[in-house]
């Protein structure tokens, strides 16, 4: 095995497509190295991405939104206050990756990546309407956050392709987000259920919405019916009924020892209606 | 395996070694630089057992590789008190007995340090969040917790 970690990102897409599938990113490595260490893989080469100002820095846009590196840590992230202070819901989903020690390193790049349709952070970054910029041989290109993930541990990243950075939208007024999972534990567990919220509210009514839902079928969701029974109205119950319906009908989920199908199906209704009203209540401070 | 050539700096002090590429922090720590006191209880980021400080920040040692110490700095438990003089930390252990076997101390030592250097009245409910991650299977959690919070009652009070 091989490890290089350079400081251009032309040097690291280069030295990781031409490893071809023996290649593997290294950013925070708490998914990397329990892979490593349970003999699941054996990379040729590990390319680590943290000497590289591009995917390990946060910065604010003029416009008012944060180009976040793939590689920056959730400990990092959460010490950003304008960031902290635009997108609590997305700092609560990255804060809830692990113990305090896997947030020393775990990163969002990371966490979507991975392709774990439990993935905490993923729910939230749909919600915000996050794009991610990645780069390989064949130059730039953007997705959308809930088009990366395409079953569980797969990406729709091409070969040699990197996550450079995500680009997180400017925080208009009226607007909040907020993330919410279900778990049968207090802590360290990873979601049966994962919810991300983030709306609009003008004059009280409700002019954009976006739904994430996670660990309920192979990948994590954008919910859109979920999002069009919120819009237009005022957050009463029957639209927060139905967006609830919305989320459960989207469901497709596993029934394993965390949760049954019937559960999971339920809860994801349940936590919408949570987390639309935490969204909703810090809309009114922004 | 080609050996890396590693210049970091351990407990204040700068240091050198060379590791393969798929040795983790842990094991150069444990078996190349005789620093003991982080322990290998899961080797998964489970139970934190092998935390230590990377450049400020707590990070579990096995999920970390050694090769990633270039040029950073790293905290053990054996930085973590001054000569013969304990870290307050370490001495509310003692006196409250919050601990039994000990496997899980260096790593609740170091985890609980990095709480308090970052919020030094934290509530009993942040403590028990923040120490989730480092798991004790003989004292329990309580005296753990208390200790953490008198010595941070201490600490605020002697400041």
């Amino acid at each position: 095995m091989q490890y290089l970690a350079p400081t251009s990102l032309d040097d690291a897409i280069g030295a990781y497509a031409g490893a071809g599938g023996a290649g593997r990113i290294l950013a925070g490595g708490t998914d990397l190295l329990v892979q490593m260490q349970a003999g699941m893989v054996a990379p040729g080469l590990i390319v680590d991405i943290k000497n590289i100002a591009e995917v390990t820095g946060i910065e604010e846009t003029a416009e008012g939104g944060f180009i976040v590196g793939a590689a920056v840590s959730g400990a990092a992230l959460e010490k950003h206050a304008g960031f902290a202070a635009a997108w609590p819901g997305v700092l609560e989903g990255l804060n809830l990756i692990g113990s305090t020690q896997i947030q020393g390193r775990a990163s969002l790049g990371g966490n979507l990546c991975n392709g774990s349709p439990a993935a905490d952070s993923v729910p939230a970054m749909v919600a915000a309407g996050a794009i991610l910029t990645v780069q390989g041989p064949d130059g730039r290109r953007e997705i959308a956050v809930e088009d990366v993930p395409t079953g569980p541990g797969k990406t729709s990243l091409k070969p040699g392709e990197i996550a450079v950075s995500f680009a997180f939208p400017p925080r208009a007024v009226g607007q909040g987000d907020a993330y919410l999972r279900m778990i049968p534990r207090t802590e360290m567990d990873i979601a049966v259920v994962g919810v991300g919220v983030n709306l609009t509210l003008e004059g009280g009514v409700c002019t954009s919405a976006r739904v994430g839902l996670g660990a309920v079928a192979p990948t994590v969701l954008l919910v859109e019916d979920a999002a069009k029974a919120l819009i237009g109205t005022k957050l009463e119950d029957s639209a927060l009924e139905a967006a609830a319906a919305a989320c459960s009908a989207a469901c497709n989920p596993i029934d394993d020892k965390r949760g049954t199908i019937a559960y999971r199906t339920r809860v994801a209704g349940v936590l919408l209606k949570r987390t639309a009203a935490i969204a909703a209540e810090r809309s009114l401070r922004t | 395996m080609a050996k890396l050539h590693i210049s970091t700096t351990i407990n204040g002090e700068p240091e050198e070694f060379l590791c393969t590429p798929d040795e983790t922090m842990l094991d150069v720590l444990r078996n190349q630089l005789d620093l003991t006191g982080a322990k290998e209880g899961c080797g998964s980021g489970d139970c934190g057992a092998c935390s230590i400080t990377l450049d400020g920040t707590l990070v579990c040692s096995c999920l970390m590789l050694a090769a990633e110490a270039e040029g950073k700095a790293i905290t053990t438990i054996e930085g973590m008190a001054e000569g013969e003089t304990l870290h307050p930390l370490q001495q509310k252990f003692l006196e409250e007995a919050a601990l039994q076997c000990g496997i899980c101390t260096p790593g609740m030592l170091i985890a609980a340090k990095a709480l308090l250097d970052e919020n030094p009245d934290p509530t009993e409910t942040e403590v028990r969040f923040w120490l989730a991650g480092n798991l004790c299977r003989c004292t329990g959690y309580d005296k753990i917790i208390r200790a953490v919070l008198d010595t941070a009652a201490d600490m605020r009070g002697a400041s």
